[in-house]
Parts: C-alpha cells; structure tokens; sequence
C-alpha cells in the first residue's frame, strides 16, 4: 500500500524540554495506528506539530509527497489531514446541530456566500444525518456545554470526519469517557473511519483498546519513539513493557480507585 | 422556509415611520433620523460583538463619514449626497482594510484599546487642525440629490426618508447576512477559534471582513448624522461617543437585528431628557445603567423576552 | 550634544510619569486580569485633590514645604480609598467573567467617575504651580532644568524599586507573583485571592492617583485628563508585554525617549511617535517585549 505520511527527522523542543527528536513515521493508506505513551511522551506535541500547530525545530512532514512543515492547521485541514483533541474543541454555547451546521459550512466551503441562510432544510437534514452516524442525533437541540464528556469527544470527532480526511488524527478519543462507554465510542468512530477509507492514528491508553482496534502501535517515550511495530510485537517489546504498560497498569489502578470511591 | 417574518416586519415598521415622518414635528424628525444614524453604527459594532470582539472605536468612522460629508460639500465642492455617500464608503473602506491588516491579530482587551486608541489619534489631529475649525468643527453645505436642492425647511424629511432608506437596507442586508454560514462564523470564532481554524477557515480573515463591514456601516452613521445636523465636530471621533455605542449595543443586546435601533431611539430620549434635569450626570447614568445591564440581563434588554426556537426560519 | 542631553532629561522625566501610572495598570492586570479602564479617573481624582490641596494650603498661608507631604499624600489617600469602593462595591461582583465583559465593567466605573469629578471639581480649569517652583532649577552646562520635574525621575525611581522589592523580596510579593503566574494553583494551594486582589486593587489604583498628583503641580487639572492617560498608559504597558512591571518601565523609557526626540526635532510628530512605537513593537512582537507565557490550549 502506498504510503500516506512521512515524518522525517522531526523533532521539536520547548526552551530546554526536549518534547520530540528523531521522530520518524510512516503511514499508509487505511491504516489504523495505535499510540501509546505515558503522559508527556510527547504525543500530543507529535500531532500538534503534523497539523501546523506547532513548527518543528527540525525536520520534516510529507504528506503524499507534499511537505507540510510551514502550513498553518487551516491549510494542513484542506490538504486532507484532520484531528481530534484530547480536551474537544467545541463551540459551547452552540447547539449540537448549529456545531455541526458550522463544520459542514466551513469544510463544505459555502462559508463565503452571505446570503444563503445556513440553516436551510437540505443543511439541516445533512447534518443531523452526520450527528446520526456517530449515534449522537437525540442530543441535536441540546447546547454542547451541558453534554457529558462522551458525546462531547463523539462530536469533536464528528465534526473533523465532515471534513472527509484521508488522515485521521485521534488525540485520546476516549479520556474522560466513562470506562463502560470507551468501546462503544470507539466502535462507532472505527467503523465510520474504515467505511470512508481515510488513514487513521490514535492515541490511547487503555492496552485492551490499543489491542482490539490497532494494526500497528508506536510508542512513545520521553520524545522518542521506542517502539513501533505491529501490535502484538508493540505490546510485548521489553521497553514498552518497562516503561509505558508498568505505568498505565498503576494508572488504571489509581482510577480503579477513584471510580470505587465515586 | 416561509416563516421568517423579519423582512416583511422590518419593511412594514420603516415604511410606517415613512409615513408618520411627514405627520411629526420637526425635532422628533431629527430624533428618529439620528437614532437611525447611530442604530446603523450600533449595528456594525454588534456584528464585531457577535464575534466576541469589543470595539471601542467606532467613532474613528462615525467621524470619519461625518467628515466625509463636510469636507466634500466645504472644499471640494461636492454636495451630491449619492456621490458624497460614495466617497464615505470609499474612504471608510479604504482606512478599515488598512487598520484591518494590524487589528485582525488582536481579540479582547488589545482589540478593543487599539481600536479606541485609533480613533483618539483621529480625535488628537482633528482638534489640532485649525483649517477643519478645531474643536468646534464646522458647518456642513446644504446637501443635494441629482442636482435638486430641496427647500431648507422640507430638508429634515427628506434626510429623514434617506436614512430610513438607507437603514432599511442595511438591516435587511444584516438580517440574512446574520443568518447565514458566515454569520454564524462569528459566533463560532467567539466561542472557538481553535476549532475554526481546523475547520479549515482563518478567523483573521472573517474578522477582517467584518472590520471593514462594521466601519462602512459606522461611516454611513455619521455621514447621516452630518447631513442631518449640518454641522460636524471632532467629539464624533471622542471615545465618550463610541463608548456610547457600546452602550446602546448591549442595551439592545445581539439577539435581534432592529436592537440596535430601538436602543438607540431609547437613549437619544433619555439624553434630550437627561440633559434637560441634570447636566453632568448622564454619562454617570449610562455608566450606572451599564454596570446594571451586565449584572442582571447580560444578553441585553431582548434577553427579557423568551428565547427563540430553535428551528426558527424553517 | 546639548540637545542630546535635553532629550535625554526630558525623555526621563516623561519616562518617570509615565511609568507610574503604567505600574499601576499592569500590576492590576497581572494580578486580577482586569484592564481598569477607570485607571485614567484614579489619575484624575488624584491631579484634582492635589490641585484643590495645594490651592487651600497656599490659600491659607502655612509654611510652603508642608505642602509636599499633603498633597502627594492627599492624592495617594484620594485615590486609595476610591479604589477600595471600586473593588468592594463594583468589581468584586462581577469576578469571573470575561475579560472582555471586565472591560465593560471599567467602563461603566470610568463614566460614573468621569461624571463625579466634574460633580465635585466642576469644569474649569485648576492650577496648583506653586511647589513646581520651590525645588528651583538645576542648571547643567548652558541648560537649565525643573528640579520639580527631576525629582520625579527619583520619585518613580523609588516606586520601581519599591516595587521591585515588594514582589521579589517580601512574602506578600512572593504570592503574588503565584498569583499572577497561575490563579487556580493558587488558589487550590490555599492563597488568599479575595485579600490579594484588595490590596493589589488599592495598590494599584494609589499609583494612578500618585501620578496625577505629582503631575497637578506641573500641568492645569481639567475635565478628560484621565482619559488620555488610560490610552497612554495602556499604549506603554502594551509594549512591555501586559501585566510584566519591568515590561512597563521598559515601555516608558522607550516612549519617553521617543517622544522628547520628536518634540526637539519633529513636534508635529509627537503624538504619532507614540503610536507608532507600539505599532511597531507589535508588528514585531504581537504580545509586547515581555510576555507572561501562557498555558497551552490543546
Ligand atoms: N507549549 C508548550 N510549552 C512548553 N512545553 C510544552 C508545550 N507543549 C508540550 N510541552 C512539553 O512537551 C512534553 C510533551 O508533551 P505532550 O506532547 O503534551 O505529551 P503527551 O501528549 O504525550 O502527554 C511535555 O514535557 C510537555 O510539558
Ligand atoms: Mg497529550
């Protein structure tokens, strides 16, 4: 399969924090990558600096050839990249139906005629059509600042799918969700992502969904990459298991004891 | 989609003023004609509020537009109100794509000083320019259209039925421009930015547009209020008068686009009243009204009326 | 070379005044994240009680150097206790909401005050120039000085030090610089935010109220003072990065410098040049020379 993104050399630092070098990925068409890391790794910085938000200190980013360092996110969007966030990046005071209005003005690119109301029927329809597909329809009139966590990351990741990518960047589609809903939500997101065919990484911490969703795993530790195989290898690889499972396994249990507690 | 009323409400309401203009006194005339002026200022600066962005400053093109009109009429000769007009749409576009360039980067607190700051430079030369008559300004040309000068008593209504004309369409315009993807642009770059510019769209540049938008919109006000008046002074470009269109903006609050006018209406009232009892203590009114406004109703004066469905326009 | 050394003396001396009222507006901002708009009124009521106190006590013949210590202190009192009703009664209700509606807020406090200076000192014009003349003049080569406007540079010399010193050297300044760096952290870690946004309210409203005292004696008081200031000072604070005091005492000397070098060689320019230094540190810096760096969004 042909190859969809590159990453070469990339690296990036904050003053003395060195939060990515040697970052080197590939990415294929379709392909569905797992990342894992503890919190810092330099996960989140990674997607930050594919998408324009972030200018590397070095190196470089193609995406199907083309080089994206330089781009800001709104030209990485158009060039077929998009992403979730880790915190979703919503319009709160917004209804769930205008949310998704916006996006598909903004990304369908009828933004600039002013005199086309937005919320004409066929819009109406198309969006809460989208809404349906990720299951969160019945939430449509509801304002987004009163939504659980769930429906709030189902919607962020709604919203960058509108834009029908061929890379999907996942930044922890499932932290703050409740640990009954976390398959469910990334059931629905999976499913959509293979039916458009688009390439697609996530971030997560939970092995078992890394396991059950994940072709490939990278993993991620102090700005390096340590590992990056398919995912059983991933998963057994004795600095993964040193460094990052150890690590989530006493994370999961302080949670554990958070939710006993609750 | 045949249920959005406010067009035809909107023409009814101007066209009925139409009328009612040619049955009142002269000062109530004026009143309504300066409300009207300022409601389009007002307008604009609610199109730069629903973006999350305070302008304190548009007084810099309510000057602007006012000086516009006298200066074309005193010095250049040209009293022609549709080619006066034109010049004020032109030089308000002109000064606002280049303030535009620096003020598209800032939000908030920068924004809103900057813009303030603009229009104090505009203040500070016009006070400082004997040949524009200082501090005291000067009288305005009588106007014309197409070469017919009306009759100096007859003026006050037919620069009243001109702004009810111009305002009708400026609200008309802004009432779909309101409703439309752009429109709501605005809101989503007020609550996130974030969020627009991965929607592949540049909030500098909606913000851009709808700078400039806002300061023709502002100039029209004033080239309005010059007509009216027939006179202009620096003390349109003086923050108090583009503090005051704060003021009426959330007075009138963002929900509905004929706020601003009735806002404006409301408090040219309680000037003229103010001013009458008690010098030295409007602005304290304002302010103390402000302070109340943003305590107890901080979507403005609509927000007392129940909020509108949803599926409103459908 | 003389001009130099007057565009220096008068460069400073700008400088000084500036700095103090600006101290005032970004020690406030950093702290509160309030932009006071109604800093500019502080100044104002300060200029007008000093005006009026040196009026009286001249007026009522004492011994002329007491007049120092009463209007300088009537001004910083005026101002302080003016603070204090602004912070208990106004803004104390409205924490928490966006800085944009904070601005509102200040606005609203700057016209009601606007409105009670001309209530209590009326429309004309106030001259207070007797202490202006009493410290005499300094000559240096063939010019020759205000050593009223001299004392100021040691004036804010002494502010800046004090300043420097409260928030670097004493605990009280070591919370508020948590503070200013994260609110939540310190609130969590058990900071007392309600008392420190008091005190730093009074503080910085005293340092508007002392600029427009030390100015009365060298300008006349009149209606819209205060105003120009609040555009000024916010000019000033901008260019050093909002809510960094150092920030702000960069700012004034580059303003004052600026500014004195146009009035010796281009006065026409002179209210441009301002602007157009913080046009141009923005162009370059949009967020001031010292920016307080901020958390990361995503
Ligand atoms: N804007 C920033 N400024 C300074 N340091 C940063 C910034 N963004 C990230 N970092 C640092 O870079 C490192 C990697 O962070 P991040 O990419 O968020 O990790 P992850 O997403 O894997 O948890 C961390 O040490 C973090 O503190
Ligand atoms: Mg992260």
């Amino acid at each position: 399969m042909s190859i969809i993104l590159e990453t070469r050399d990339l690296a990036k630092s904050f003053g003395a924090v060195t939060a990515a070098a040697n970052i080197n990925v590939t990415i294929h068409e379709g392909e569905i990558v797992g990342v894992i890391g503890s919190n810092g790794a330099g996960k989140t910085t990674f997607i930050n600096m594919v998408t324009g938000y972030l200018k590397p200190s070095q190196g470089s980013i193609l995406f199907r050839g083309k080089e994206m360092v330089g781009l800001s996110p709104r030209q990485v969007t158009r060039e077929g990249i998009c992403r979730s966030f880790q915190v979703a990046q919503l319009f709160p005071e917004l209804s769930v139906l205008e949310n998704m209005l916006i996006a598909c003005s903004m990304l369908g690119g009828n933004l600039f005629n002013p005199f086309s109301p937005l919320k004409t029927k066929a819009n109406l329809q198309a969006a809460q059509a989208a809404l349906d597909d990720y299951l969160i329809g019945e939430y449509a009139h509801a304002p987004v600042s009163t939504l659980p966590q769930g429906v709030r990351k189902l919607l962020d990741i709604a919203m960058a799918m509108v834009g029908r990518p061929s890379l999907l960047l996942l930044d922890e589609p499932t932290s703050g969700v409740a640990i009954e809903e976390k398959f469910g939500l990334m059931d629905t997101v999976i499913k959509a992502v293979i039916n458009s065919g688009a390439a697609s990484l996530f971030v997560e911490h939970d092995m078992e969904i890394v396991s059950r969703y994940a072709t490939r795993v990278i993993a991620f530790y102090d700005g390096h990459i340590i590992a990056d195989a398919h995912t059983t290898e991933a998963l057994n690889h004795p600095q993964v298991r040193e460094y990052i499972i150890g690590s989530e396994l006493h994370r999961e249990q302080a949670e554990g004891v958070r939710y006993a507690a609750n | 989609m045949g249920s959005d009323r406010t067009p035809i409400f909107l023409c009814a309401a101007l066209l009925l003023l139409l009328v009612v203009g040619l049955f009142i006194p002269n000062w109530l005339v004026f009143l309504f004609t300066i409300s009207m002026a300022k409601g389009l200022v007002v307008l604009g600066l609610i199109l730069l509020m629903r973006t999350g962005l305070v302008s304190f400053g548009q007084g810099l093109y309510y000057c602007l537009g006012g000086y516009i009109v006298g200066i074309s009429g005193q010095h250049w000769g040209i009293t022609d109100v549709a080619l006066v007009f034109l010049l004020v749409v032109l030089a308000a576009t002109l000064l606002s794509s280049i303030l535009g360039l620096l003020l598209c980067r800032y939000r908030e607190i920068f924004f809103a000083m900057l813009t303030m700051a603009f229009s104090m430079i505009l203040y500070g030369i016009l006070v400082k320019s004997e040949k524009l008559g200082s501090t005291d300004g000067f009288i305005i040309a009588q106007a014309t259209l197409f070469g017919w000068q009306p009759e100096v008593e007859a003026s006050g209504t037919w620069i009243f039925a001109l702004a009810v004309i111009i305002t009708l369409v400026a609200l008309l315009v802004m009432h779909l421009y309101f409703r439309s993807p752009m429109g709501f642009g605005g809101e989503a770059i007020r609550e996130n930015e974030i969020r627009v510019e991965y929607l592949g769209v540049s909030p500098r540049r909606l913000i851009y547009i709808k700078y400039v938008v806002a300061a023709v919109l502002a100039a029209f006000g004033g080239a309005i209020t010059a007509v009216a008046a027939g006179h202009v002074d620096p003390e349109m470009a003086f923050w108090a008068t583009s503090g005051e269109f704060v003021f009426i903006a959330l007075l009138g609050g963002t929900l509905h686009v004929a706020a601003p006018l009735v806002g404006a209406f409301l408090i040219e009232i309680i000037r003229t009243i103010a001013l009458d009892l008690a010098p030295y203590t409007w602005q304290m009114i304002l302010g103390g009204s402000l302070l109340l406004i943003i305590f107890f109703l901080p979507k403005g004066l609509w927000s007392l009326l129940p909020k509108r469905r949803e599926e409103e326009g459908l | 070379m003389e001009t130099l050394l007057a565009i220096l003396i008068d460069g400073l001396v700008y400088a000084s005044w500036l700095f103090i009222v600006a101290a005032g507006l970004t020690l406030v901002y950093g702290v509160m994240k309030i932009l006071n708009m109604a800093h500019g009124s502080l100044y104002a009521i300060g200029a007008y009680s000093a005006a009026s106190l040196v009026g009286w006590y001249f007026g009522s013949g004492h011994p002329p150097w007491g007049s120092f210590a009463l209007f300088i202190g009537g001004a910083v009192i005026a101002g302080m206790v003016t603070g204090l009703i602004i912070e208990r009664g106004v803004l104390r209700r409205m924490y928490g909401r966006d800085e944009v509606v904070m601005i509102l807020v200040t606005y609203g406090v700057l016209l009601i005050l606007e409105d009670v200076t001309k209530l209590l000192w009326g429309v004309d014009a106030y001259f207070a120039y007797q202490p202006y003349g009493m410290i005499g003049r300094v000559r240096f080569s063939d010019l020759t000085f205000a050593g009223y406007d001299l004392t100021l540079i040691a004036v804010a010399g002494l502010v800046g030090f004090a300043l420097w010193y409260a928030l670097n050297r004493t605990r009280q300044g070591k919370l508020l610089r948590a503070v200013i760096h994260d609110r939540e952290i310190s609130l969590a870690m058990g900071i007392n935010v309600t008392r420190i946004f008091i005190v730093t309210f009074i503080i910085g409203s005293a340092l508007g109220a002392l600029a427009g005292g030390l100015t009365a004696p060298a300008l006349s008081v009149a209606p819209g003072i205060g105003i120009e200031i609040i555009i000024l000072a916010f000019a000033v604070v901008v260019i050093g990065g909002l809510g960094s005091v150092g920030g702000a005492a960069i700012g004034a000397l580059l303003v004052g410098i600026c500014r004195a070098l146009a009035v010796h060689t281009y006065p026409q320019f002179e209210l441009f040049i301002i602007y157009g230094v913080m046009a141009a540190v923005l162009a370059v810096r949009p967020q001031g020379l010292f920016v307080i760096a901020r958390a990361r969004k995503i």
